[in-house]
Formats: C-alpha cells, sequence, structure tokens
C-alpha cells in the first residue's frame, strides 16, 4: 500500500496472477482456505509444490545455481503476497527453507547433489528434528544421542532417544536432526546435525493431537537406529553453529502478506457477520475499529520487513531482525485470530471438521470452525521457533551489548 | 537505532544538526516546567547551519530538500526537544504558503528560508477536538477587505511568531478560508500558557481584527485541501519528530538500567526489565519503518502510474494515519516504559527523560488523536486495496 510497484513490479506482479489463475485450481484454493494450521497437510501441499516445482518457482529464494529464480526481495514479496491473497496452500518450510539452506551452506557437493533437487521438485518432504521433551527453549541440553561405529556396510551413527513436535513426521520421508556426539564440557559442544531417511528401522512415529483435533505434531522415538555416517552434515561436535544458522532462516522471512491476506479475510467475515441492518449495532463498530488497528499493525510490520529486505539485499546481516520479526509476526496473527472468533461469535463454537461445514442445509459456517481452530492452532505460534520470551531475551541482549 | 535507510544527504544533515544541538542545548535545564520562557532555536538555526529552509524550494532560497528533509531535521531537533518552532514555521506553515503560492505567501515563504519570519499555524479551536474545517473564526467581508473575528485554541509557537496563518469561515457561504496576519494586527489577543512539553501555546481571541483583500490566501475547496494537507504534514511532522524523542528515551533508559545497581548487580539483568526493554526497541523500529515508508511514499500526483490522483491522495492519508497511530503506540510503550524503568528518579523533573515522556504524550494528542486517525483509517480504508491485492481482491 505503502510502495508502489515500479512498470516491471508490475509486469512481474501480473505474471503471478496469470499464472495462479491457470495453475492454482479450485481444489488447491480451497485446501488452503481451509487451513487454519501452520501449513497445509502433505496431500494439498505438496501437489501444490510440485505445480510451483514445474513454474520454476517452488524455492524462489535459493540461489540460482541450485534452482532458485535470482528476483529482488520486492519480487518475493509481492509473489508470497499474490500467493496468500489467492489462497494458495501454505507449504511447510522444512524442506525447502529450513534444511536446504544449511545443505548449501555447509553441506558437501555430493550432499547437496543428493538432496536439494528432491527438495526443489517436491520428491522428499523433511521434518525437523530439534525439541526433545527434556530440550525445548534450553534447546542446547538436548540428550538424543547417536554413537559413532563401524560394520561391515561402512561408518554408521547409532541413534537412540526420541524429538519431539515434529511436524509432519507422519508424512516426512527425510528428517534432519541435532544430536549429542559427545558429552562433557558446554553443552552446546558435542552436538552435530545429522540427516536420515524415516524408513530407516527403529524408527517410531506417535501421533500428537492439537487443541484444535489436527494432526500436525508428532513425537519420534529411536530405538537403535543406523544412520549412515555419510548423513553428518559439517564436521562432527559443531552442530550448534548450525542449528543457530537454521533457526535464523526459520525465524526469517516475511510475516506481512499472510497476515494482511488474513485481514482481509477478517473483513470480509465482519461484512458477512453484521449484513444490512447489523451495521448499526455498536458490537459491529467495536470491530472495525480493532480491524483498523491491526490495520495499522500489519503496515508497521510490512514497512520493517521491506526496509530489512532492502538492507540484506545489499548486504547487511540479519542481526535481531529474525527475531523482532517472529514476535511481531507471531503476535499480530495470534491477535487477528482472536479478532476472527469475535467476529464469529457463537458461529465459533461447534467443534468440527472444516469439511464438515456448507452444503448441508443444517450445516454449521465454514468461517466460524476455520476462525475457533485458527484461534486455537495459533497459541502455537509464540511457543514455536523459540518461544517469543526466548527471542525477547535475544533482543534485549542485542540493545545491552550494543 | 538503525538509519540504514538514510542517505548521505541525510546523514549529513542529520550530524551537523547534531552536533549543533549538543553544543547549544543543556538538556538538564532545557524544557524544564520551572525554566523561564525564552524564544526557542530558529535564528541561530538559520544563521549557523542556514537549515530554516532545508525542505523549502529553491525558488523560495530554500535547499529543496522537500519533505524527506523536514523529517530528518524534525526527527533531529525531537531528540533535544527543540522542534518548535521548525514544526509550525517551516513544515507546517511553509507547506501550506508553498500550495497558497499568491505572491503575499511567496514572500513569506522566502523569509521563512532565510529565517526572518517565524509563523504560527492556528487552527484548533476550542472544543473542536481535531476538526479538519475551521468553525469558531469567521471572516466578513468589509469594503475592500475582511474582518476575521473568533478564537482559535492552543496555538504553538505564537509569542514568538512574525505572522499568524489562521483557517476560518466565510460569514454566509460558509466555506474555508486561509489567512494571512501580522502578529502585531489590532484586535488579536493572546493569553501566553505553558504547554505540556514545557514549550507554549497561546489561547487567542480575534475581535475585529482588519485584513486587507491578499490577506485572504485561499478559499473554498482549495482551503479545505490546503488545511487537509497542512494537517497530514503535521501528523508526520510529530512522527518524525516522536523518533528523535523515543531515541533519546531509550538510550538514557539503557545507560540507567546498566548503571543501576540494586540487590547487588545491574538491573540491566533482570528479565522482566530485559523484556520491557525488548518491547520498547521493537515499538520504535515500527514506528521508525513507517514513518519513513510513508515519507518515502509517492505524494506527486502527477507521478508516472496507473493509479488515479484520488486513490493516491486516499492511500497518502491512510498511510499517514496509520504512521499516527504507530507512533502514538510507541510513544505511550517507550515513554512509560523509560519512566518505569527510571524509578522514581523518572517522576521527577531532575533527569531528562521526564520531559521527553511530556513530549511524547503530547505528540500523540497533537495533528489528531490516535483514536481519530484509526476513525480515519475505518472510514477510508472499504474501497482501499493493499500492497499486491488490487487485482486479485
Amino acid at each position: 500500500m505503502l510502495t508502489r510497484l515500479t512498470p516491471d513490479e508490475a509486469i512481474f506482479r501480473d505474471e503471478v496472477l496469470r499464472f495462479l489463475d491457470e495453475a492454482l485450481t479450485p481444489e488447491l484454493r480451497t485446501a488452503g482456505r481451509r487451513c487454519s494450521g501452520i501449513f497445509t497437510d502433505y496431500p494439498h501441499g505438496n501437489d501444490w509444490h510440485r505445480v510451483l516445482a514445474q513454474r520454476g518457482w517452488s524455492v524462489p529464494k535459493w540461489p540460482v545455481a541450485h534452482g532458485g529464480t535470482g528476483w529482488t526481495p520486492m519480487q518475493h514479496y509481492i509473489f508470497a503476497s499474490e500467493l496468500a491473497a489467492a489462497d494458495a496452500p501454505p507449504r511447510a518450510p522444512m524442506g525447502p527453507g529450513m534444511v536446504a539452506p544449511v545443505i548449501m551452506a555447509f553441506g558437501t557437493p555430493t550432499q547437496q547433489q543428493a538432496w536439494l533437487p528432491g527438495i526443489r521438485t517436491g520428491d522428499d518432504y523433511w521434518c525437523q528434528g530439534y525439541s526433545e521433551p527434556g530440550a525445548g527453549s534450553d534447546l542446547a541440553g538436548l540428550q538424543c544421542r547417536a554413537v559413532r561405529g563401524q560394520d561391515g556396510d561402512g561408518e554408521h551413527f547409532r541413534l537412540n532417544g526420541t524429538k519431539i513436535w515434529t511436524t509432519h513426521a507422519q508424512y516426512a520421508n527425510r528428517m534432519f536432526c541435532l544430536v549429542r556426539t559427545a558429552s562433557g564440557g558446554k553443552p552446546q559442544q558435542g552436538i552435530s546435525f545429522i540427516c536420515f531417511d524415516m524408513a530407516l528401522a527403529g524408527i517410531t512415529v506417535r501421533p500428537i493431537h492439537s487443541l484444535s483435533g489436527d494432526h500436525e505434531l508428532n513425537q519420534v522415538f529411536f530405538d537403535d537406529v543406523r544412520v549412515p555416517a555419510s548423513g553428518l552434515i559439517g564436521e562432527e561436535n559443531q552442530g550448534w553453529t548450525i542449528a543457530k544458522y537454521l533457526l535464523q532462516h526459520e525465524r526469517g522471512g516475511s510475516w506481512a502478506p499472510n497476515l494482511r491476506a488474513r485481514w482481509r479475510r477478517l473483513e470480509g467475515a465482519l461484512e458477512d457477520a453484521f449484513p444490512g441492518a447489523g451495521r448499526s449495532d455498536p458490537e459491529y463498530g467495536d470491530l472495525r475499529l480493532q480491524l483498523a488497528e491491526l490495520h495499522c499493525r500489519i503496515e508497521a510490520l510490512q514497512a520493517l520487513e521491506l526496509r530489512t529486505l532492502r538492507a540484506q539485499a545489499c548486504g547487511a546481516p540479519p542481526g535481531i531482525s529474525p527475531s523482532i520479526g517472529k514476535i511481531l509476526g507471531t503476535e499480530l496473527k495470534q491477535a487477528l485470530t482472536e479478532l476472527h472468533v469475535r467476529i464469529a461469535g457463537p458461529a465459533a463454537l461447534p467443534h468440527a471438521r472444516l469439511d464438515e461445514a456448507g452444503a448441508d442445509p443444517l450445516g454449521v459456517r465454514e468461517d466460524g470452525l476455520f476462525a475457533m481452530a485458527s484461534y486455537l492452532n495459533d497459541r502455537a505460534a509464540s511457543i514455536y521457533a523459540g518461544t517469543n520470551e526466548v527471542q525477547r531475551n535475544l533482543v534485549a541482549a542485542h540493545l545491552l551489548l550494543h | 537505532m538503525s538509519f540504514d535507510d538514510f542517505s548521505d544527504t541525510d546523514t549529513a544533515l542529520r550530524d551537523s544538526l547534531g552536533r549543533w544541538l549538543a553544543d547549544h542545548i543543556d538538556l538538564t535545564r532545557h524544557a524544564r516546567a520551572d525554566a523561564p520562557p525564552s524564544p526557542p532555536v530558529w535564528r541561530s538555526l538559520a544563521r549557523d547551519l542556514g537549515l530554516t529552509g532545508a525542505g523549502l524550494p529553491e525558488s523560495a532560497g530554500g535547499l529543496g530538500g522537500g519533505l524527506r528533509a523536514h523529517l530528518v531535521v524534525l526527527r533531529t531537533l525531537g531528540g533535544s526537544l527543540c522542534a518548535e518552532p521548525y514544526l509550525s514555521t517551516a513544515l507546517v506553515c511553509g507547506g501550506a504558503l508553498q500550495r497558497a503560492g499568491t505572491p503575499l505567501a511567496n514572500h513569506l515563504l522566502a523569509a521563512i528560508a532565510a529565517g526572518d519570519a517565524v509563523v504560527a499555524w492556528a487552527h484548533a479551536e476550542p472544543g473542536a477536538r481535531n476538526a479538519a474545517r475551521p468553525a469558531a473564526c469567521t471572516l466578513h467581508q468589509e469594503g475592500a477587505g475582511w474582518r476575521l473575528d473568533g478564537r482559535k485554541s492552543a496555538v504553538t509557537t505564537a509569542p514568538w511568531a512574525t505572522h499568524w496563518l489562521v483557517t476560518a469561515c466565510i460569514a454566509g457561504s460558509g466555506a474555508s478560508a486561509l489567512v494571512l496576519l501580522d502578529a502585531g494586527s489590532p484586535g488579536l489577543t493572546r493569553r501566553d500558557l505553558r504547554a505540556l512539553d514545557g514549550g507554549w501555546a497561546s489561547e487567542v481571541l480575534l475581535d475585529h481584527v482588519a485584513l486587507p483583500e491578499v490577506a485572504v490566501l485561499q478559499t473554498g475547496q482549495a482551503a479545505d485541501d490546503n488545511i487537509a494537507s497542512a494537517l497530514d504534514a503535521g501528523a508526520l511532522g510529530v512522527c518524525a519528530e516522536a523518533l528523535g524523542v523515543l531515541e533519546k528515551m531509550m538510550a538514557d533508559t539503557l545507560a540507567h538500567v546498566r548503571e543501576r545497581r540494586q540487590f547487588g548487580v545491574p538491573i540491566a539483568g533482570f528479565q522482566a526489565l530485559q523484556h520491557r526493554l525488548a518491547d520498547m526497541h521493537i515499538a520504535i523500529a515500527q514506528a521508525e519503518a513507517l514513518t519513513w515508508a510513508v515519507a518515502d511514499a509517492p505524494d506527486d500526483a502527477g507521478e508516472a502510474g496507473s493509479t488515479t490522483n484520488d486513490t493516491t491522495a486516499q492511500s497518502r492519508a491512510l498511510a499517514v494515519s496509520a504512521a499516527k497511530v504507530t507512533v502514538g503506540a510507541a510513544c505511550r510503550t517507550v515513554g512509560q516504559g523509560a519512566v518505569q524503568l527510571h524509578g522514581a528518579m523518572g517522576v521527577t523533573e531532575e533527569l531528562p527523560v521526564g520531559r521527553f515522556f511530556r513530549r511524547a504524550t503530547q505528540i500523540e494528542l497533537m495533528f489528531g488523536s490516535s483514536g481519530q486517525h484509526l476513525r480515519r483509517i475505518d472510514r477510508l480504508q472499504a474501497p482501499v486495496r493493499g500492497l499486491a491485492g488490487a487485482a486479485s481482491a
């Protein structure tokens, strides 16, 4: 809204819109619209990823050499905005946005060759093994153990322990994991970063159902799993540096495009909830002002994100901006879901699946179900990827250091 | 705070003004509520730095820096609580005079750029709560000229002004008018009151003030448009000023929590305080990013682009309001946080932080309160779509 597009950017936007018109099917749009969790479930999410891959747009932020697009920061922003506005299914970032940058920065050419193409095409689907039951915010306290060994089939690690909050482990065929390969010294020392197939013997996945009843999360158990040593990324016991590098990518990225799309959805929901004479209801006016306030917060976050993108395009390090973005983006998302529930009112009370809404004349309103499911699911936003309390610690540490 | 968006020109402007302020403004005494009235920094700004025309057009003898230069100056002045009279004179009145464009207006504009004129913006009226259209001041046609009667309220810079820009409505038609007054005009009575921030603002009675015809610079829709632009310029101006005010409070607070020891350790080590510091910093980061984004947004209706002028004007108004609301929230988060983290010293006149807090509090109420700007956003929002949404909405 604040930045008018240049002629080139307008052409690019039209190109994205034309592509969406053709490639984003009604079924995919419905899946995107009904995604009340963090990411769309694998079937639709990955279908959409494959469609994008056909167009060369599945991993736009990657270096061109690996199949990225070489777009400007503004092009990425436009792309994200248009996808969000068109209800494209939100894709899980574990492969393209989390492990891929690590593989590019720390992996060998062989590892890059082995793993990056599958992420780009959608042939492979990754999950993240970071948190453990005893190691959440204090991630460096992780205990999942990997012991190096040698047998007839070559060098390997024996993996024992458990990982938790593993999003989409039930769909993933590959996993990246932080494991303890040495004890003693500081807890940050002795951590390694390894990748392996989920099909290996000894891996068990237990579903964890979230507040909304959705199944996104899992606990993964390792019972003497034999992981080939070729899955080790970087040096053994040097995984903490890689872990932090990945977290910057996990927390980075732009929030405003999706938040703005959600804001518009709320605006539509509000108009629907107070039809005709309902506009004179004082509650309608109150809710409109709440929307106006959230609009200001989205504008501010967008300005901050565009500023950061411009600085990074000029080579500035991300600094503390991923933490600031994570705090603002997640708390704004939570504020939006909270307002959505207030807009939905009694329509938010049924506890039903989204695909049960609609068609039946005695059916319930999809928007109400979506509002509550989002509200419940997004309580996780201030917890995942490092709690917002931890992010505030990081921001304060940065302030007090500089 | 990062200035990564600043051009070399911006940085040079900020640095030279910042050095000058550090040498000339004693913040331990400046803007105390018990300080005697003193004329604000203006002549010396012109004499030593030639900055009174920083944002004014070169045709008027200014440096041609435009809105961005105005805002860089105001941000820097804000850090020393010296925004007035630059805010009223150069930004608000300077802009209004430039838009009015009459020979008299251009003449005064040149006097501002030279540092010779100080102009007060007399728009607010008693009880009017920041209404955009004047109602309590009336212009009557009298012979070849005009007569002005009525009340104006909270006119900053008035005690030192050489001229006044007064908004009024024309008797009979009710059309708005923009009127230029000499500060010494007979019939103009002032009561100067100490303002919250340590500056001065005046309650004004206009009683049979006689004016020549040329003193009425604009009338009707042109005057309404000009007044609206001036009010938005003022709103954006105090946003930029607030950045300087807030940055100073943040710096003082960080220094204080590092220094202050309780329970045997610096209080900077306590997590509750750290989280408050983080929120203060984040509030400034947002206010900063949005203010400059609005400053750099297209303003000129003649620029290339597919949007109509109406849409441009509307999205600009929307953007200014969003910035004002964001800055208002930051004024509270940072101001209240700074006072809290300074402890009891924060609620005294002993330290600058209290005076900066008062100015921050005042800024939120100037040129439209947060509530008024939120309502304007709500009014304007429906037909305007976001960054990339127009085609897909």
